[in-house]
């Protein structure tokens, strides 16, 4: 397991991005009225694939081809590299001392990357696209960072294999359910996905991926759901226990808890609208970051309560 | 890796930000060439720490109050930016000359 | 191995770090800044600071992506579609750098580096959280008040609207008069 486990994770983040697909498609095909049309949600995550993987690419005037390039790329790696920490059973691929602020830096690249790709075509919506990713992830970084930290604050550790270990007993999700809830709603944000798809939305055609055709489309899509995918697995070890449950070993528990937090986020997509950018910050700051911070006080109290204050 | 190498790095850094400091006409860029500049910093005190003193922390602190340091920089130089600009209109340093003496 | 890594990673810094003031666009140069501090950071990482390598990155992406955004606003060439000079005195500042960085390398070479003091720690995390909780308790108060003050100013400087553009002459208005809505109901 060891040895394979660095190979092992690129293909689980692929399968990862295929169930996404998959169950997106299926629950879009229902909205559309066409049934429970599962055979038709497998092929065409495939076929959808394929087109764009031999389609022409567009190009625009006097576009910038090196920055849309270096984003694309850079939404991949970072995906790859965010969830690199996970454990995958009891042993992550790179379990980092610090994988908490690892994930939450590789996380931020992504801003970097929706920017760039936005920026590239020298288009005026895409740009739109890129700007409202900005103001979306500043938005939700202190959100983020708070439910983050509040998880390691209650291991007291930054190792995301402490965090598992000190769930043994009580997953955080139950006695942090407010930092809980936090992750998921500023994970989905980070991710640009469901309510939170303004930056690519339909109102500014598709936003900063609305200029991408052909394999860098494919890449683009590909990227926002690993990011989705990193994000939804790394809220097992933080908050669901990872590997820790009856029956089953611990790698078959992560892969189920990270498939149930996926198949949330993808069926909130279906169920909630996706709301303007200035109502979504205002949120953010006024509702989700004190509840945050009373949050980590909350858990702070506790530990310092149980004497796991000081070393 | 010796320490030499790495303050090397930091000095060629920590020059070509003053550089940029130096001759850029567009306040923005001005503050990039001062980022580069800390940049340098960042990197020579961490070889400090890392070379010479590793047992205390206070090197790493150092590292915290730059990096601190370089976010305040930052925001009050877009600050000020933008209530010169919204004055006067101007974004050249050049032309920011109310307190030339 | 360590060796060639830390030779890449600086001819990257330095190399990006010349960048920024040679390419014309605007959001290359900022980029070319942000590779030169990931290179940094890097390198940070290599002397066993993860910690703070980790911060740096997660920093210094968010200051440049926020760079990108005010280079945008106020610089009259973002794109750099339309090529010009920026420049001013440069021969002046290449003097200047040239006997400073040629200063900085004798006093490197020249001076005598004591020898390391004491080992390595463990987990130099665990060191640096403890000295800002206990004895660079005052340092950390200090930042924390500092970083307050920068807020409070910025916001001062900034911003174009006060509370009488808001809630009217008399500050009597009931809703304050604001050019975009809010996602609580206010």
């Amino acid at each position: 397991m060891t040895s394979a486990t660095p190979f092992l994770l690129p293909v689980l983040l692929v399968a990862g991005v295929w169930f996404v697909a998959v169950l997106d498609g299926a629950l879009a095909d229902r909205a559309a009225g066409y049934g429970s049309g599962a055979r038709r949600a497998l092929s065409r995550t495939g076929r959808e694939a394929a087109r764009l993987l031999v389609a022409q690419r567009r190009t625009t005037l006097a576009a910038d081809g090196l920055l849309r390039w270096a984003g694309v790329l850079a939404l991949i790696v970072a995906a790859v590299l965010a969830a690199g920490v996970v454990p995958l059973g009891w042993e992550a691929p790179a379990d980092l001392s610090v994988g908490v602020v690892w994930f939450n830096a590789m996380e931020v690249v992504a801003w970097a990357a929706v920017w760039l790709v936005g920026w590239g075509p020298n288009s005026a919506l895409s740009l739109t696209g890129g700007y409202r990713f900005v103001a979306q992830g500043l938005s939700y970084e202190l959100p983020h960072m708070f439910a983050i930290i509040t998880a390691a604050l209650g291991a007291g550790s930054l190792r995301m294999s402490d965090i598992v270990d000190a769930q043994a007993d009580v997953w955080f999700a139950v006695w942090m359910p407010a930092a809980f809830a936090a992750y998921l709603l500023s994970a989905t944000a980070m991710a640009f996905w469901g309510p939170f798809d303004a930056p690519v939305g339909r109102d500014v055609a598709g936003g900063a991926a609305g200029e991408l055709s052909g394999v860098d489309r494919l890449l683009f899509e590909g990227g926002r759901r690993l990011l989705l995918v990193a994000a939804a697995a790394v809220a097992v070890p933080l908050f669901l226990g990872g590997g820790h449950g009856p029956w089953l070993p611990a790698w078959a528990w992560v892969l189920v808890k990270t498939l149930a937090v996926l198949a949330l986020l993808v069926w909130v997509r279906h169920r909630l609208p996706v709301l303007r950018m200035d109502r979504w910050s205002e949120v953010s700051w006024i509702v989700l970051l004190p509840l945050t911070m009373l949050q980590a006080l909350a858990v702070a109290l506790v530990v310092l309560a149980r004497g796991g204050g000081g070393q | 890796m010796i320490l030499e190498a790495f303050l090397v790095v930091a000095a060629a850094l920590f020059t070509i930000g003053l550089f940029g400091a130096l001759t850029q006409q567009s306040i923005v860029m001005l503050m990039m060439g001062l980022e580069l500049m800390i940049n340098g910093i960042i990197l020579a005190t961490a070889a400090y720490w890392y070379f010479l003193a590793p047992a205390a922390a206070d090197g790493q602190v150092i590292v915290v109050a730059v990096v601190t340091a370089m976010a305040i920089e930052m925001a009050m130089g877009f600050a000020v930016v933008t209530a010169i600009y919204r004055a006067k209109r101007i974004d050249m340093t050049d032309s920011a000359t109310e307190l030339e003496g | 191995m360590t060796l060639a890594l830390f030779t890449a990673l600086a001819l990257l810094a330095i190399a990006s770090g010349v960048l920024v003031f040679v390419v014309d666009s605007m959001a290359r140069a900022t980029f070319a800044l942000l590779v030169s501090f990931l290179a940094v950071a890097a390198m940070v990482l290599l002397t066993d600071l993860l910690y703070l390598g980790a911060v740096i990155i997660l920093m210094m992406i968010i200051e440049m992506v926020v760079m990108a955004v005010f280079m945008i606003m106020y610089m009259m060439n973002p794109a750099g579609l339309m090529p010009m000079s920026m420049f001013h005195n440069t021969r002046g500042a290449a003097v200047i750098c040239g006997l400073l960085f040629a200063g900085l390398s004798a006093g490197i070479f020249l001076a005598d580096w004591p020898e390391r003091r004491g080992t390595r720690p463990e987990d130099p995390t665990l060191e640096l959280g403890t000295a800002l909780m206990e004895g660079h308790m005052l340092t950390m108060m200090t930042l924390g008040v500092t970083l307050f003050s920068t807020i409070v100013a910025t916001v001062v400087l900034a911003t174009g609207r006060g509370r009488y553009d808001r809630l009217g002459d008399r500050l009597d208005a009931g809703h304050p008069d604001d050019p975009a809505g809010g996602g609580v109901g206010r």
